[in-house]
């Protein structure tokens, strides 16, 4: 008996692990054409910086190792350029800084002590300021931007950073992930806090923001690269060139690849647009794991 | 709610109040200022606005470039989610399945993320650049001169390869973790039962990573919707002129360049339905059909 159940099952075994390996390559060739169309279109943009603007010009993208790299970056962070002529790419370096932060920090106290009043009180009020908040989710700020621009600019906030940021914030995201998160803490959390004699307050500043912190992390990511890409709202928004973020602001200087008499300035645009990806592709891979977490968990 | 909540009145108001006026300034005053302006025509120059019904609606739905925009739209958004799905689904499947280098794999395929997608367009203008961007010259070596901003089509597949792209990471980042949280004893049992690996997808991976697909499916629909109009913007050089557009762009060239806010309006209008549907949509199917383990 135990001798025909291994001839029978080694041959096969055998046959399987050739097989096996075949399909291991074919797995790794997958992937690793997924993974090189991903990276290539950005290197080669990255390597092209590194060539001047004529050659650019006459024979497209460039791999080999140019002698323009300091040049074409120095360029982008601090010649002054666009129509105007009076922003640099640092200037607008800041401002996606600001924006980003700003942004993410909007986002998570506004959502934070919204998502704390609505779970933690009893209050009839909370259940229906809950449904206004979550009914702005269905709505984003694209299919209402020319409404939302007329009365951002009734109340002059044109060029400025709360005009820019705040628009943005009215929206239930946060509010929504919070509330799931503080949903899924033990109840008896709370009830512990209180029997011990902890106000509202106290039981959100000692026990509730401590608990939040890896959330906190996850959110925080992930909104500052979406604040950071925002480009539509601030196109309305900014046409003062000293508040232009990197997003937004690229445009304006390849547009003047198709328009101007003189040879584009593709080394700039280029390396400005490299400046724009290298801060949130940064922090999502340095933070990886919170922002995958924060990302999948919370979207659910 | 909690049970066990705090009985105050003062302090949730309190707390409720910044967010509330927030997107009662920014949220509701607008969407109810589109909705009212979508029955409005605005005079061009300033000088109020007459009443004029649903006209702004059916010269919308009468105009043949707005259903050639609409057309797109859908065939655009079709596209990119149907293609960056099934690429990403490819790749999670393959980066769950090997032994060795799944988090490298993971790290290479889904930092483009982070690229914003005006960032992404631009790209896509050198990759494509007429003339000499290597994608055009490699399409020139197989014989077609693909021209960009030129070509009605040759624009369109340009946007449809950028989005797609541009969007694959998410959906990636989403089936991968699907995929992992799929029970190893799942796994082995289906193992047991069925060795062809084709079967054991369909069967057994697939039903259970429906949830996520569907998930993803509305999260790419209001991406290709929405969020590519940095994208087409860049690809187009804000020059709409012949070029495909989708109709959140149309929204845009038609309230600020036609300054046309009645029309501009009544589109903002029929986008929010849509997304409205939409959900509508995404709950009732997430509550009924999908089956969660």
């Amino acid at each position: 008996m135990a001798l025909t159940a291994d001839t029978i099952v080694v041959p096969r075994t055998n046959s399987r692990r050739r097989k096996f390996k075949w399909q291991t390559l074919v797995d790794h060739g997958i992937l690793i054409a997924g993974s090189l169309l991903m990276i290539m279109p950005v290197f080669a943009a990255f390597m092209t910086i590194g060539a001047s603007d004529v050659d650019i010009s006459r024979h497209g993208m460039q791999f080999s190792n140019g002698a323009h790299w300091a040049e074409n970056f120095d360029k982008a962070l601090f010649t002054k350029g666009g129509f105007t002529g009076a922003i640099t790419g640092s200037t607008m370096l800041l401002n996606s800084f600001i924006l980003g932060i700003g942004f993410a920090i909007g986002k998570i106290v506004f959502g934070m002590i919204a998502a704390y009043a609505i779970v933690y009180f009893r209050l009839r009020f909370a259940t229906f300021a809950f449904w206004m908040i979550f009914t702005t989710l269905l709505l984003p700020l694209e299919v209402r931007i020319l409404p939302t621009y007329e009365v951002v600019h009734g109340m002059g906030l044109i060029n400025t950073y709360t005009g820019l940021i705040l628009p943005l914030v009215a929206s239930a995201t946060a509010t929504f992930f919070f509330r799931q998160f503080f949903l899924s803490i033990p109840e008896e959390l709370v009830e512990a806090a209180r029997i011990d004699g902890a106000g509202p307050v106290k039981f959100f500043i000692d026990i509730l923001v401590p608990l939040s912190r890896t959330m906190v992390a996850a959110i925080f990511i992930i909104m500052f690269v979406y604040g950071w890409n925002q480009y539509l709202w601030p196109t309305l928004i900014t046409t003062d060139e000293a508040m232009f973020t990197l997003v937004r602001g690229i445009k304006q200087i390849y547009q003047a690849i198709d328009g101007g008499s003189d040879i584009p300035e593709f080394g700039r645009s280029l390396a400005l647009a490299f400046i724009a990806i290298l801060p949130p592709v940064l922090v999502v891979v340095i933070f990886q794991s919170w922002f995958v977490k924060g990302l999948v968990e919370s979207d659910k | 709610m909690k049970r066990a909540g705090f009985n105050h009145f003062g302090l949730p108001v309190m707390l409720l109040l910044p967010q509330l006026i927030i997107i009662g300034v920014f949220f509701y005053w607008p969407a109810a200022y589109a909705l009212r302006s979508s029955f409005f025509l605005e005079d061009p120059f300033g000088f109020g606005s007459t009443f004029v019904g649903v006209d702004n609606y059916t010269d919308l739905f009468g105009s043949a470039q707005y259903l050639k925009v609409a057309g797109f739209t859908l065939g655009f958004t079709f596209l990119v989610t149907f293609l960056s799905l099934s690429i990403a689904l490819l790749l999670a499947v393959k980066a769950d399945k090997v032994i060795r280098g799944t988090r490298v794999y993971r790290t290479l395929l889904m930092w483009v993320y982070a690229v914003a997608p005006p960032v992404a367009g631009f790209l896509g203008v050198m990759v494509f650049y007429q003339g000499n961007g290597p994608m055009t010259e490699f399409l020139a070596m197989l014989g077609y001169e693909f021209r960009l901003g030129v070509n009605y089509y040759d624009t369109a597949a340009a946007m449809v390869v950028v989005a797609t792209w541009n969007h694959i990471p998410v959906n990636f980042i989403f089936l991968l973790s699907g995929l992992q949280s799929i029970p190893q004893s799942v796994k082995e049992a289906a193992l047991i039962d069925n060795r062809s690996g084709m079967r054991r997808f369909w069967d057994i991976t697939f039903p259970l990573l429906a949830p996520t697909a569907f998930f993803l499916l509305i999260i790419n629909i209001t991406y290709a919707l929405f969020d590519t109009f940095g994208m087409i913007d860049a690809l187009v050089k804000g020059e709409p002129g012949n070029n495909p557009m989708t109709m959140v762009y149309k929204v845009y060239v038609d309230g600020f360049r036609g300054n046309d806010l009645g029309g501009s309006s009544a589109q903002s209008v029929i986008l929010m339905v849509l997304v409205l549907v939409l959900t509508v949509f995404q709950f009732r199917v997430m509550d009924r059909r999908i089956h969660y383990t």
